[in-house]
């Protein structure tokens, strides 16, 4: 128990940060961009390895550029951004698979988080507590930017700058996922728990809560699980948030009528 | 406290979207404490007229309100899921006035004729009507001297749109608010508003609703006098 401490660690805070960043995607009806996105973390990952740089600082560039690149485009053309996300994304996902050094392909795909050094650890929970609290100093504006891009503006929100900042932040989520989950599943991580979250939720604060809390027990369960069993817990965290999503959906058809 | 000077004057407003020219040379004033109602056929440019008027929109020409003036909207509709996991408790605490609190949230729905019991309501579950009540309630938590009000288009069925009206207009007695409403329905002009503003890209014609709303006047606005009594007969009842 004692070696997976860390890992754990890791875990919760990356998930947290992330199942709590699921909760304004969702409110945004994002979450097929939010995955898709993740996806160009790859080339970045590729060429991180090829200059032999730090992985998570190669897809955080690649993703501040992208995010910023959909951010224009959202404004200035009139393009589906959901149309362009799906042919450009894809692709990065495809020149990823490509670059990447067969050794290190699945790795990236769905992350190792035994390969995490303490330093990765120490970053890793410093970034997504500062991911946490500046998510929550903001949420009241961004709430309202995604239930009401209208009513925000008529009160003197900076709709642009808001969606600039999330974007961004949902960027370093990601980036901070890829060690842990990996790219192919990082969208997952910061989707799954809130999606849960919000079968059960009449409230925005029960849907953090729950959202946070979903995230932290998929966590949880997949860094243990996957150290029993000797398996990658990128996997096995997706199963048991879907697991979670699957009960709330029943409690929902229950309790709901 | 009276004061004369105009409580917004709008001078040579033009609105382009890519070298179309959605509004073009707008000129008008408002006082404090009147309604002024915008009607114009669908495309004539209100909605952007309104976003215009709350600094949301970048537009030629002046648009001067008076001093340290507050602005609350209510738009047209707000698309949301049913299901959205926020209660109107929540969604008037997002807007995040000064000194917010549960007493505040309370007169504001009370002052909207809603029962204090909608507050734990989610936002999706309340009826169309009980939520366009409190999005004027949202807009009052502001305390705006000037209410912009985006009547829901006719295909909409908003069972107690009457009432709506009368409830804005015990509101603008009780506040001595300032309304802009841009209206669908031309009886709704006639009853409440003190003077009317035909848009259609550029402005056809401004003054009281006796003056304007005579035949020649709409069908120059719609191009012809149907729609005017096509209205009236159906609001008759």
């Amino acid at each position: 128990m004692e070696g997976i401490l860390p890992q754990l660690l890791a875990g919760i805070f990356i998930s947290a940060a992330a199942s709590l960043l699921g909760v304004f995607a969702i409110l945004k009806r994002m979450s097929l961009v939010g995955d898709a996105l993740s996806h160009v973390a790859l080339p970045g990952i590729a060429l991180a390895l090829f200059l032999k740089i730090n992985p998570f600082l190669g897809a955080l560039a690649f993703l501040f550029v992208s995010a910023f690149g959909i951010w224009i485009l959202e404004y200035r053309t009139k393009l589906s951004v959901d149309t362009i996300v799906g042919v450009f994304f894809t692709a990065s996902l495809a020149a990823g698979a490509l670059f990447i050094p067969e050794l290190d392909i699945l790795e990236a795909l769905f992350g190792d988080i035994e390969k995490l050094t303490s330093t990765d650890i120490l970053v890793s929970v410093s970034l997504s507590l500062a991911l946490i609290l500046f998510l929550l100093s903001v949420h009241k504006k961004l709430a309202l930017h995604m239930v009401s891009q209208d009513m925000a503006s008529s009160i003197g929100i900076n709709s642009k700058q808001l969606e600039f900042i999330f974007l961004m932040l949902f960027s370093l989520g990601v980036a901070l996922g890829i060690k842990f989950i990996g790219a192919l599943l990082m969208g997952a991580l910061i989707i799954i728990p809130a999606a849960a979250a919000k079968n059960i939720s009449r409230s925005l604060r029960g849907f953090m809560a729950l959202s946070v809390a979903f995230g932290i027990l998929s966590a949880i369960s997949g860094v243990y699980l996957a150290s029993i069993y000797n398996l990658p817990p990128g996997p096995i965290f997706i199963l048991s948030g879907t697991a979670i999503f699957i009960l709330s959906f029943i409690s929902r058809g229950i309790f709901r009528r | 406290m009276a004061n004369n000077e105009p409580i917004l004057k709008v001078k040579d407003l033009a609105v382009k979207f890519n070298e179309e020219k959605i509004l073009d040379g707008l000129n008008f004033e408002i006082n404090e404490g009147e309604v002024l109602a915008v009607i114009g056929p669908n495309g004539a440019g209100k909605t952007t007229l309104f976003k215009a008027l709350l600094g949301m929109q970048p537009h030629d020409g002046e648009i001067k309100w008076r001093k340290d003036l507050k602005i609350g909207y209510v738009p047209q509709r707000m698309e949301i899921e049913t299901d959205i996991p926020l209660t109107v408790l929540e969604f008037l605490w997002l807007r995040g006035s000064e000194n917010f609190s549960e007493e505040k949230a309370r007169e504001a729905i009370k002052s909207v004729l809603l029962k204090e019991e909608i507050l734990d309501s989610g936002l999706g579950e309340i009826s169309v009507g009980q939520r366009q009540r409190i999005l004027i309630a949202w807009a009052l938590l502001g305390k705006p001297q000037v209410l912009l009000f985006d009547e829901p288009t006719a295909d909409i069925d908003i069972s107690g749109q009457e009432s709506i009206y009368q409830l804005l207009h015990h509101l603008q007695d009780k506040y001595n608010l300032t309304v802009i409403l841009i209206s669908h329905d031309l009886n709704v002009v006639y009853k409440y508003a003190e003077r009317v503003l035909c848009l259609n890209r550029k402005l056809i014609c401004f003054g009281s609703p006796q003056e304007i709303l005579n035949t020649e006047q709409i069908q120059k606005l719609y191009g012809g006098g149907h729609a005017f009594y096509h209205h009236l007969e159906k609001h008759q009842y």
